[in-house]
This record gives structure tokens, C-alpha cells and sequence, in this order.
């Protein structure tokens, strides 16, 4: 590693509060973490839970999802169902050993661009100390053990030899299932 | 002219597959007769080394069911791809990791020491294991070795088609057969079924309300379910709304709500997510307190979404796990 790590968080904020909070932060010119990188959406009931396995599996460490306060959502009910999602999406995160903390959701109105600076501080401190997620390279470890086998399996292959196995066990060490 | 060669083979699976290709009934007279089945382990005896004597491409089509999960079986993906023109996953475990998917939650060694030395039917008081290599009077046997990762077909050779299904009805199969032998193919990678979502096939499509509403989830065996109103409605976790139709409605139509055994349809990148995704919104509740309590009735969100999928979902793998 050449670079320092820095936690990289995206953000999902709605249109008619967070994103709006976030742009008050820039004008109050209020600084926070440059971690983020904001995504505008409509609603935070637009966010699928899709996109936040995706950026996680995509070399995101965290998800920030910033919508309106319950009773002020633009759309009505947009942010109950972002909270819904959210409740249950936390736990399946937990059983597939994903932090709590690298998904955060957030009520942010277009007045707390105080909020959007702490929440994003916060967040990226939290991060720091978690460290990488890392999912890509993780990926990348997991499938090594198949391009192993691949390079046996085309020798074997090339050398038109019938036995494989034989040479394949050979290579490996001797007692694995232990 | 000869008879075109067809290849069936397992690798991680249970055997349900190979059930369905039965299933066929009297129609699998009609593939026999227009096909030479030149390997099918669990029907026929054929070597190994048969088919590595064959010329490569040589088989027209094999369907591979069941997940990669050991050298053996990674060997014979290998293997099966170069011999083959076409090379199908067939059934779910072969097109999304399928149940066996299931164990990328745990590490390896926690899978081998339940099986081997804790399981309530296990004695085994020396904690043997399977070997890889054992030697006995001067011979040599081997054996294969378990991955790390259970994976889908797809993710350790090239695919061509794929037949989803746990396992696939004899429907989709006997239109796959005839789609491969009349070369009538849709463009490679496709999914040989139908691409929309179950309701559109369930007889219960009716009685789906607009605002479902959920107080709580009840699992099927903690209450009678009605037999023709939609188990969304009886608040019954049902996957029919993220799952691909093609097969004929056959749980819901046996009063059990689907599992996902189909996977998505062609729109839908994750099946877990999709559905969460739905369910959730639904709920009546606004606050917290409320979500969670109704939410108490899926105690399991990764083995409920992801029955089928979980090797080929976006996460794939408990992350924190080594590899």
C-alpha cells in the first residue's frame, strides 16, 4: 500500500431535506469530512436496498442515507419506508458480518446543515477506527483458491494426462479436512 | 445420422434434480429417442476417464446441476465446459449457489465439526475426518477437498443457459430439451423461463391487496392458511413478488407460499434485497418500535431471502470470514 487508507462513504441524500441541509453546510461554508460522496435522490424512500449492498460490495466502507423527518417527507411516506427497510436490512448486514455502524440512517432537515457536519464526522471517525471493509479485495482472496485449481487443471490438461486428481492432490498438502 | 450426445451431471445437490429429469415421465421417452445420454452417474455407470477420452465439444449439451464446492467438482465444471457445446445450469443450486449456498455464513471448520463430531447422530469418538490422501496395502486413494466458497456454476466456468428451479418442474425442463434440440435459442446467458414475477402465474393473484399492511409476520406452520387468498394478505412471508413464474404456481398452489427457488427476473440484480425491500415498505407501523415488533416474525433474514441465492447474491460470502 503506497496511499494512506481514508474511509470512503457514500451517501444517499433525499432531494427536498438532506441534500439541501448538505448544500446550506457548503454556503454556511461549514466543514466536514471530504469522505463522502453524495448521491441525490428524490426520496429516501427511492433508496433500494440494492444500492447499498452495492456500493458496500463495490469498495464503499459505509452507506449514509440522510431523508426527511418522520411527518415531512415531500412524498408522504417515503421515509417510513426507508425506516422499515432499514430496521430489517440492519440485522441481515449483521448476520453477513458487516458493522453496524458502516450503514447509518439519518433524519436531516433543509434547516440542520449543522447536522449533515456532525453526522458525516461522526461517521467517518467511527470508520476510521473500524477500518477498511475492503469487499472487493476480499472477493478477490476468496476466488484464489479457484484460479489455483484452474492452473492445475489446465496443466493437467496440457500435458494430456489422464490423472488429474492424482497430481492435483499431490500439489496440496497432504491433510487439509483438519 | 447420428443421435446428438446429452451429459447429465451433479456436483453439490441432493439429488432432486435428477428427480425432476424422471419426472418427465413418458416424455422422456421422447428425449431418449432423440438424444444419446453418454453420462449420467446417478442413472448409468460411466468412468470419468470416458469422458476425458472424449473429443473436446464433442457432447452437445450437459446439464450440470448442483453448486462448485469441492476440487472434484470444480474439476468436472472444467471438465464438462471443454466437452461440451453447450453447458446448462440446471436447478437452483447450479444457477444461484442454491440451499448449499447456505453455508458461506460459516467457516469451514465449523461445517466439518459439526458434521463429523457433533451432529446428535454422530459417534465418533476419535474425531475422525476425511483424508485427502490415504494409503492402504501399497494403494494410494484420494479424495476431494472442500472449498473455503460454495459457488454457482457460473462463477467458475462459462455458462450458456440457465434452468432454475429447486429443482426445475418437468415443464421448464422439457421445453429447455426441445429449445436445445430444435436449436431454436434465445441469445447465450439467457435464463429458459419465463421473465416475470410469480404473482403473474398464482391463482391467489387476486386477492393481492394494493395496501398490504403487515401488523406482524406469521411463518406457515403457526396458523391455518386460507387456500385461496393471497398469503401477503395473511401476512405470510411469500417470495412470489421478487420470484421468477415458470413454474405453473405449484407451492402456493399447495397452500405453501413460495421460497424463491427461481431466482429474479432479469430486472432484479439481488432477490434478498428486492424482497426485503418490498415486505418492509409494507409494514403498517411508522415508528421503531412498531417496525421491529412486526419484524419479529423473520427471525432469519438471510436464510428467508436468500434461501437459494446467497452464493450468487451481492454479498455472497459472511465477509468477516477467512478465505
Amino acid at each position: 500500500m503506497t496511499k494512506e487508507w481514508k474511509p470512503r462513504i457514500v451517501a444517499f441524500f433525499c432531494n427536498w431535506c438532506t441534500y439541501t441541509a448538505a448544500d446550506l453546510a457548503g454556503v454556511s461554508r461549514l466543514k466536514y469530512a471530504s469522505n463522502v460522496r453524495v448521491i441525490r435522490l428524490m426520496c429516501s424512500g427511492r433508496v433500494d436496498p440494492q444500492f447499498i449492498l452495492e456500493a458496500l460490495t463495490r469498495g464503499a466502507d459505509g452507506v449514509l442515507i440522510g431523508g426527511c423527518h418522520p411527518f415531512d417527507c415531500h412524498y408522504v411516506e417515503g421515509n417510513y419506508k426507508m425506516l422499515r427497510r432499514y430496521q430489517l436490512l440492519k440485522r441481515l448486514l449483521a448476520d453477513m458480518g458487516i458493522e453496524d455502524q458502516r450503514v447509518r440512517l439519518e433524519w436531516i432537515s433543509a434547516a440542520e446543515g449543522e447536522k449533515v457536519k456532525r453526522v458525516i464526522n461522526e461517521m467517518t471517525q467511527q470508520i476510521q477506527a473500524l477500518g477498511p471493509l475492503g469487499f472487493p479485495s476480499k472477493v478477490a482472496d476468496w476466488d484464489r483458491e479457484m484460479t489455483e485449481l484452474e492452473h492445475h487443471v489446465t496443466a493437467a490438461a496440457a500435458g494430456g494426462c489422464a490423472c488429474g486428481e492424482s497430481e492435483m492432490a499431490a500439489a496440496k498438502p497432504e491433510v487439509a479436512h483438519v | 445420422m447420428s443421435k446428438p450426445k446429452l451429459g447429465i451431471y451433479w456436483c453439490a445437490s441432493c439429488g432432486g434434480c435428477e428427480e425432476t429429469v424422471v419426472d418427465l415421465a413418458e416424455d422422456i421417452l421422447g428425449v431418449v429417442e432423440k438424444v444419446d445420454i453418454v453420462l449420467w452417474p446417478v442413472a448409468m455407470d460411466f468412468k470419468y476417464e470416458d469422458l476425458r477420452a472424449m473429443e473436446d465439444k464433442s457432447i452437445f449439451a450437459t446439464l450440470l446441476n448442483g453448486a462448485i464446492r469441492s476440487t472434484e467438482q470444480e474439476e468436472m465444471a472444467h471438465l464438462l465446459r471443454r466437452k461440451s457445446q453447450y453447458l446448462i445450469a440446471y436447478g437452483s443450486c447450479a444457477v444461484t449457489g442454491g440451499i448449499p449456498g447456505l453455508a458461506n455464513q460459516f467457516p469451514r471448520e465449523q461445517i466439518l465439526k459439526y458434521v463429523y463430531e457433533e451432529t446428535p447422530s454422530t459417534v465418533n469418538e476419535k474425531k475422525t475426518r476425511p483424508q485427502l490422501k490415504f494409503v492402504e496395502s501399497g494403494r494410494e486413494v484420494h479424495l476431494p477437498e472442500l472449498w473455503n466458497v460454495v459457488r454457482s456454476l457460473d462463477q467458475v466456468v462459462d455458462v450458456d443457459f440457465y434452468v432454475p428451479g429447486c429443482p426445475p418442474t418437468p415443464n421448464i425442463t422439457r421445453e429447455a430439451v426441445n429449445a436445445l434440440l430444435s436449436g431454436k435459442l434465445p441469445p447465450k446467458g439467457s435464463v429458459l423461463c419465463p421473465d416475470k414475477a410469480l404473482c403473474d402465474e398464482c391463482a391467489r393473484k387476486d386477492s393481492k391487496p394494493t395496501n398490504v399492511a403487515f401488523v406482524e409476520f406469521k411463518r406457515p406452520h403457526q396458523q391455518l392458511l386460507d387456500p385461496t387468498k393471497c398469503f401477503l394478505a395473511q401476512g405470510v412471508v411469500c417470495m412470489g413478488p421478487a420470484t421468477r413464474s415458470g413454474c405453473g404456481a405449484q407451492c402456493t398452489s399447495g397452500n405453501m407460499p413460495c421460497t424463491g427457488c427461481f431466482g429474479g427476473t432479469s430486472r432484479v440484480r439481488d432477490q434478498g434485497a428486492k424482497i426485503l425491500s418490498s415486505l418492509c415498505a409494507n409494514i403498517e407501523a411508522k415508528d421503531e418500535a412498531g417496525i421491529n415488533k412486526a419484524l419479529e416474525g423473520i427471525p432469519d433474514p438471510v436464510g428467508t431471502f436468500y434461501r437459494y441465492g446467497l452464493a450468487k447474491s451481492l454479498l455472497r460470502r459472511r465477509v468477516n470470514l477467512p478465505a
